[in-house]
């Protein structure tokens, strides 16, 4: 097995050899961020267990192989599409390892645009100047570094001022290969002022390998408008995945931010929102369920910048098995941040004694006008919810499946468009003893 | 045969016994009531009754239908048509109160041998019970007793068994935390329930509820023991004398012994 600083030698060599390809598809300036990431990369080096922000995740398994960047696509059926497509009305971008093979992208408003970043960045490179590299946080991050020096593609989303979209829908499917794979799938998100859209990012993968999935989504919501963005994680058991994404807010807009992570063998989340602008709304959901020997981490950051703007996040984890969880939650509001509502839930049910789960929901307060609470549960099911369900004729497995399903709902309910929340609800009733059920549960 | 019959019943919770043998048959068609004070018991002998698994039964034999009713999981007891109301229903979010009583007839009703009902003739059947009980429709919709009020926690407990059609109903202080039309209304709902072929223990610590379900039978439960019989008349006096004098009568008992 490789030493970590022998992985980071490879990432590093790696680039040497393929800046000058990088560099001929886009513009100079991004060829300048590429070279800023991986040297920032090369200073920051994989982070290991004594990291504060790796404290609950060994991210040994993601740094001790070098996974190779993605170069060419595998062939793949067209059909196979449609086993992840969420079918619903609305444009679909589909990627294999991070580069897009399929768009269908009919009905858009006038000036919109859902397209492939590296055509983008081919030809009209000034429309994602303003984003691409400018609002993730690389410096403290080696992985979105990685990602800003390596990635090829990923999806540009643009919903112009008073534009409204239909649920959009990215699709990133992870193929696995030997030697294992690194896909960097790159997204960008602008909504203009008073714009409205939703997004859904899904993450799948097949079976048959290790693969790593290291993506970073850039979202920029202007003044007025609503987004409504999903992240789905799906991928297979023996899949790595790790991803970023940053949100800023302008003033008075609304963004609703839900991702439900059921798969992967190691799943890390680094999802930060800023307001920058007085007066803004955010809800941000989560709702991970694991099972066997996964691990799935979530580090949230609410960065409360500007007054009278309002927070309410509620992240719920079911695990079973001997898998792990880790919430990581913090609100900061800033000086001058008055007014700001910020409420914050993190809540855990451990389906087997030998599942754990480590929550540090937090708040930091730098202004004295302010509502804010956090709390953290952590607990078993319910016995006398079970025996009140056995005592009126269900069995046992059966009372504990609609609890744990129920336990679910909250987030669940909060799943706006059909077609991810019918998949959201197949992928739950699959993971639950008495899934069929339970199907029809209300 | 008696539908129930117990016998030298003894039960406890840890190291603490509760029930110290108790005796009791129930035959099909009868209404008994057991009334006692706080601490005696009572609502030990409805939860065990029902499968409840906190408690150790440490002697004796209860038979339901001719079977040993304790080696029945609390799901099989349940489908054999006993039924606990509870005196503390357990709130459910997420689960709504229509899809949990559809699920728990269907499950009865698969036991049985008939046939599942569908959504449409559940909701016909669920909205003729309930507006027996003054609960109207929205009521089935919400979340399984998520912020319902103590009335409505108890009539939604009497709805579920006027659905389930029990052989028999323990109501475990049904009539705790009602006031006087929640009473009357739980009241109406357990005597349609009365018939030949159903039995009912009515778990109380008042009078009250037994004035409007007038009982066959009144025991007094009493250190883990039924201590007096009678009908209902011993009810009333229980309730112009309170529980003292039955406590001196079994002092001077045990010392007679």
């Amino acid at each position: 097995m490789a030493a970590v600083g022998d992985a980071k030698e490879a990432y590093l060599a790696a680039y040497g050899r393929l800046e000058k390809e990088l560099a001929a598809e886009g513009p100079p300036w991004l060829a300048e961020v590429r070279a800023e990431a991986i040297r920032r990369f090369g200073a920051l080096g994989f982070p290991t267990q004594k990291h504060e922000e790796w404290r609950h995740t060994n991210p040994a398994p993601l740094t001790r192989l070098a996974f190779r960047a993605v170069e060419a696509v595998p062939l793949l059926p067209s059909g196979l599409f449609d086993v992840f497509s969420l079918r619903q009305e609305g444009p679909e971008l589909a990627f294999i390892n991070g580069h897009l093979v399929r768009a269908s992208v009919q009905g858009l408003p006038p000036g919109a645009s859902v397209a492939s970043l590296a055509e983008v960045l081919r030809d009209d490179p000034d429309a994602v100047s303003g984003q691409l590299g400018r609002l993730v946080s690389w410096e403290d991050h080696p992985f979105a570094a990685l990602n800003t020096a390596f990635f090829r593609d990923g999806a540009w989303v643009h919903v112009p001022r008073g534009a409204s979209a239909r649920p959009i829908h990215l699709l990133h499917l992870s193929v696995p290969a030997r030697p294992p794979l690194a896909a960097y799938p790159r997204n960008v998100i602008v909504l203009g002022a008073g714009a409205e859209a939703t997004v859904i990012e899904s993450y799948v993968s097949l079976d048959g390998g290790v693969a790593l999935t290291n993506a970073v989504t850039e979202i920029a919501v202007g003044e007025d408008a609503k987004l409504d963005h999903y992240m789905l994680q799906h991928e297979a058991e023996q899949a790595f995945h790790v991803a970023s994404t940053q949100i800023v807010q302008g003033r008075a807009s609304a963004v609703h931010d839900l991702r439900a992570a059921t798969g992967g063998a190691l799943a890390r989340n680094d999802v930060r929102t800023r307001f920058e602008g007085e007066g803004g709304d955010l809800r941000m959901d989560g709702l991970f369920a694991v099972h066997g020997k996964q691990h799935v981490d979530f580090h949230t950051r609410i960065d409360h910048v500007t007054p009278a703007c309002s927070s309410l996040q509620i992240y719920k984890g079911i695990l079973d098995g001997e898998s792990r969880g880790v919430f990581n939650g913090k609100t900061y509001v800033r000086p001058g941040a008055q007014k700001t509502v910020a409420r914050q839930s993190n809540k855990n049910l451990l389906l087997s004694e030998q599942a754990l789960v480590d929550s540090t929901p937090g708040l930091e307060i730098r202004a004295d006008d302010v509502k804010c609470s956090h709390g953290s549960t952590i607990g078993q099911l319910d016995e006398d919810a079970v025996f009140y369900m056995r005592a009126r004729g269900l069995e046992e497995w059966v009372a504990r499946g609609i609890l744990t399903y129920a336990f679910a709902m909250e987030i669940l309910a909060a799943v706006g468009p059909a077609g991810l929340q019918r998949r959201l609800r197949e992928i739950l009733h699959t993971r639950l003893p008495s899934g069929a059920w339970i199907s029809d549960l209300v | 045969m008696a539908l129930l019959e117990v016998r030298n019943l003894r039960v406890g919770i840890g190291e603490k016994e509760i029930l110290r043998g108790v005796d009791l048959t129930v035959n099909a068609g009868e209404v008994h009531a057991i009334m006692g004070p706080n601490g005696s018991g009572k609502s030990t002998f409805a939860q065990v009754l029902a499968g409840r698994g906190t408690f150790t039964v440490t002697d004796g034999q209860a038979r339901y239908k001719g079977k040993d009713l304790l080696a029945l999981k609390p799901e099989d007891r349940a489908r054999e048509g006993l039924f606990l109301a509870f005196q503390y229903p357990v709130e459910i979010p997420g689960v709504s109160n229509a899809y949990f009583l559809k699920s728990a007839l269907n499950a009865v009703r698969q036991h049985r041998g008939l046939e599942e009902l569908d959504a449409m003739d559940f909701m016909s059947l669920v909205s003729e019970k309930a507006k027996l009980l003054s609960l109207d429709e929205s009521f089935l919709k919400r979340s399984l007793n998520e912020g319902f009020s103590g009335g409505e926690k108890k009539r939604n407990e009497i709805l579920q068994m006027a659905v389930l059609e029990p052989t028999l109903a323990v109501l475990d202080e049904t009539d705790s935390g009602l006031d006087i039309d929640a009473l009357r209304v739980v009241a109406t709902g357990i005597n349609a329930m009365r018939g030949p072929e159903r039995a009912m223990v009515v778990v109380t610590h008042y009078q009250r509820i037994l004035e409007y379900v007038a009982p066959d039978f009144v025991h007094v439960l009493f250190a883990g023991r039924l201590v007096k019989s009678g009908d209902k008349e011993l009810a009333r006096e229980l309730e112009r004398r309170g529980y003292s004098w039955i406590e001196e009568e079994f002092a001077a008992k045990t010392a007679g012994s």
